[in-house]
């Protein structure tokens, strides 16, 4: 056995510290009983007010059958899911690993990265609406600055980024990553942090440096956090709407909607509320299994973001 | 001789292998830079230009006659379409200092519960939360609009709070939880042997000790409520409406005074970077996860 192996066995995954243990349960009695009660009560109501009932709404509202057959025959509808598909796909799977990627070079011991890593978070602090407005127009056309930059700089004759299905997806994916990418790189960068140096020291002497040390030592570690991290952000990447909305609009000609922009035009624009909600429902047999997995996932295993 | 050339070679490649990762470190920290405030440049570009319309990029790289008359505009209420700046951006204002507040108290409420109390199938609360994320907030967005009636809360800046609130919650209650895990029971246990009761508990052990992991909530949740644009359009009407409304509906719309409108934007995005890295220090500690305890 290797000493790397040796001390991967020895320890606990991500912590030097024993595991947490939930502590021995012992029945809570008299007024322990009634606040604990009182201090649950408020999310109770808000969990029962403001996501099962209108969940539950929802499902009676996109109950009947007949609606679904109308989405299967409506081509636009087909085309949304594959675009949502492709939008959360590429645009979750690219940013996580190039988050995980980044927070090894966010992890050197320098002023400037450290400095470098303020700026870095910025796009996460920076409201979704007005950067999803700064991204549309700078990817305008001949005049947006992406092009103008192009063309100044490279000589080339930008596209028109929001009249091809594939270049208004690519842009809607690329400001996606770049909204969320720096929260997730932070996740992964306090999730190495807590690694312990002695592994990499031993891993070093096993021959384990440079990228072999992230395959065989950093991966294996972050492999756990790295899973659930990416169903959540899966979750929230299907329910994203800013994003469509704002920077390709949908176009051209709703080629690059996704279900959350669908639902909306068929319930507004269309005044077909009913069809809107069953668009956006029939995402949840993907969504259920995901939930599921993430739960089960957080209660097994040791999870340290 | 020979003996030290040998040891020596692989020292110079060693120094010659360091000096390319430099490079390339410097490199990558440029595109990075470029990348994450190319967006934040192009806003400044615009805001800072006298002219009103002007979009397009001219191909200077700085205004050649920076001007803050889009900001002046803006904050005298004088701009087009932005009559009304300041109601928008203290309704803005109220329905992100709400959610950021209201989620602070309700999870942490429910997770001291939960996680301190020992209250018996207290996991089934952590997983309902949970359960909220099989569904999208965008997905519910018509039941909401037709419920709000139904709540009395038509066009009222609760009904958008109470949303973000409801979407906010469980990722706080995940966090405070995780974060729980650092503080011994032994500290609780002392206390109630001083006959501390569960609400001198919450306020003079958990609070005080969960800092760092509630200023990770605070700031998630202000900026739930600070990316949102759905739910501020669809349930508030135009004359009661919020920054991001305005902003968002008005963006395909060429005639309106983009300096004005960008100047708008710069200062509406200031709020969550501004508390953001005034609790830098906290956060880091909370998502961390690490003991900052002073």
């Amino acid at each position: 056995m290797s000493s790397t192996q040796q001390v991967l066995a020895a320890g606990p995954p991500l912590s030097v510290k024993a595991p947490w243990r939930p502590p021995r349960h012992r029945h809570l009695h008299g007024s322990d009983f009634i606040w604990a009660i009182a201090f649950v009560v408020p999310y109770a109501a808000v969990f029962l007010g403001f996501v099962v009932y209108p969940f539950g709404y929802a499902l009676w509202m996109a109950g009947k059958p007949s609606l679904y057959a109308d989405l299967f025959a409506d081509s636009s509808y087909l085309r949304t899911v594959v675009n949502t598909v492709l939008f959360v796909g590429i645009a979750v799977n690219l940013k996580m690993f190039l988050a995980l990627l980044l927070s090894g070079f966010f992890l050197r011991r320098r002023w400037w990265i450290k400095a470098l890593l303020a700026a870095y978070v910025l796009p996460w602090a920076l409201a979704a609406t007005q950067a999803c407005i700064s991204f549309h127009w700078m990817l305008i056309g001949e005049q947006g600055l992406v092009d103008r930059l192009l063309e100044e700089g490279l000589g080339i004759d930008g596209p028109l980024w929001f009249n091809d299905r594939w270049l208004g997806l690519g842009s809607n994916i690329v400001v996606y990553i770049w909204k969320w990418m720096p929260f997730w790189t932070v996740i992964f960068l306090a999730a190495r942090l807590k690694i312990p140096r002695d592994i990499y020291d031993s891993a070093e002497i096993d021959g384990a440096i440079g990228a072999s040390g992230f395959v065989h030592v950093t991966f294996p570690l972050l492999a756990n956090l790295y899973l659930l991290c990416t169903m959540l952000s899966t979750l929230w990447a299907v329910g994203d709407f800013t994003t469509v909305y704002l920077v390709s609009t949908g176009g051209p000609g709703g080629a690059t909607e996704v279900l959350a922009t669908l639902g909306f035009h068929y319930a507004f624009d269309a005044a077909n509320p009913a069809l809107g909600v069953a668009a956006v429902m029939s995402a949840l047999p993907v969504l259920i299994p995901v939930v599921i997995v993430l739960m089960r996932r957080l209660h097994t295993s040791e999870v340290r973001l | 001789m020979t003996v030290a050339l040998a040891v020596q070679r692989p020292a110079r490649r060693r120094y010659r292998r360091r000096r390319l990762t430099e490079a390339g470190s410097v490199l990558l920290a440029i595109l990075l830079l470029i990348w994450s405030l190319l967006p934040v440049y192009q806003m400044l570009l615009i805001a800072l230009d006298p002219e009103e319309g002007e979009i397009e990029f001219d191909g200077n790289i700085w205004p050649p006659e920076p001007s803050l008359e889009g900001f002046r505009a803006v904050v005298m209420q004088e701009a087009r379409y932005l009559e009304n700046f300041w109601q928008q951006f203290g309704n803005s204002l109220f329905i992100g200092l709400a959610t950021m507040f209201l989620t602070v108290l309700i999870a942490s409420l429910a997770s001291f519960a939960v996680s301190r109390m020992r209250l018996s199938r207290g996991s089934l609360l952590t997983n309902a939360a949970l359960l909220t994320y099989t569904i999208p907030a965008s997905f519910l967005i018509v039941p909401y609009y037709r419920l709000m009636h139904g709540y009395g809360l038509s066009n009222s800046l609760w009904a958008v709070i109470a949303a973000q609130v409801a979407f906010a919650i469980p990722f706080a209650i995940l966090m405070l939880q995780l974060y729980a895990r650092l503080i011994p029971f032994e500290l609780d246990d002392a206390a109630r042997v001083d006959g501390a009761s569960a609400v001198q508990l919450y306020l003079r052990i958990y609070l005080p000790l969960m800092v760092p992991a509630l200023a990770v909530v605070a700031v998630y949740a202000l900026l739930v409520a600070w990316n949102d644009y759905l739910y501020q359009a669809v349930l508030l009407s135009p004359r009661n409406s919020t920054l991001a409304v305005t902003q968002g509906q008005l963006f395909a719309d060429i005639d309106a005074p983009w300096n004005a409108m960008m100047a708008s934007a710069i200062l509406y995005v200031l709020p969550p970077i501004v508390l953001l890295f005034a609790l830098r220090r906290y956060v880091v500690a909370g998502l961390t996860l690490a003991d900052d305890q002073r």
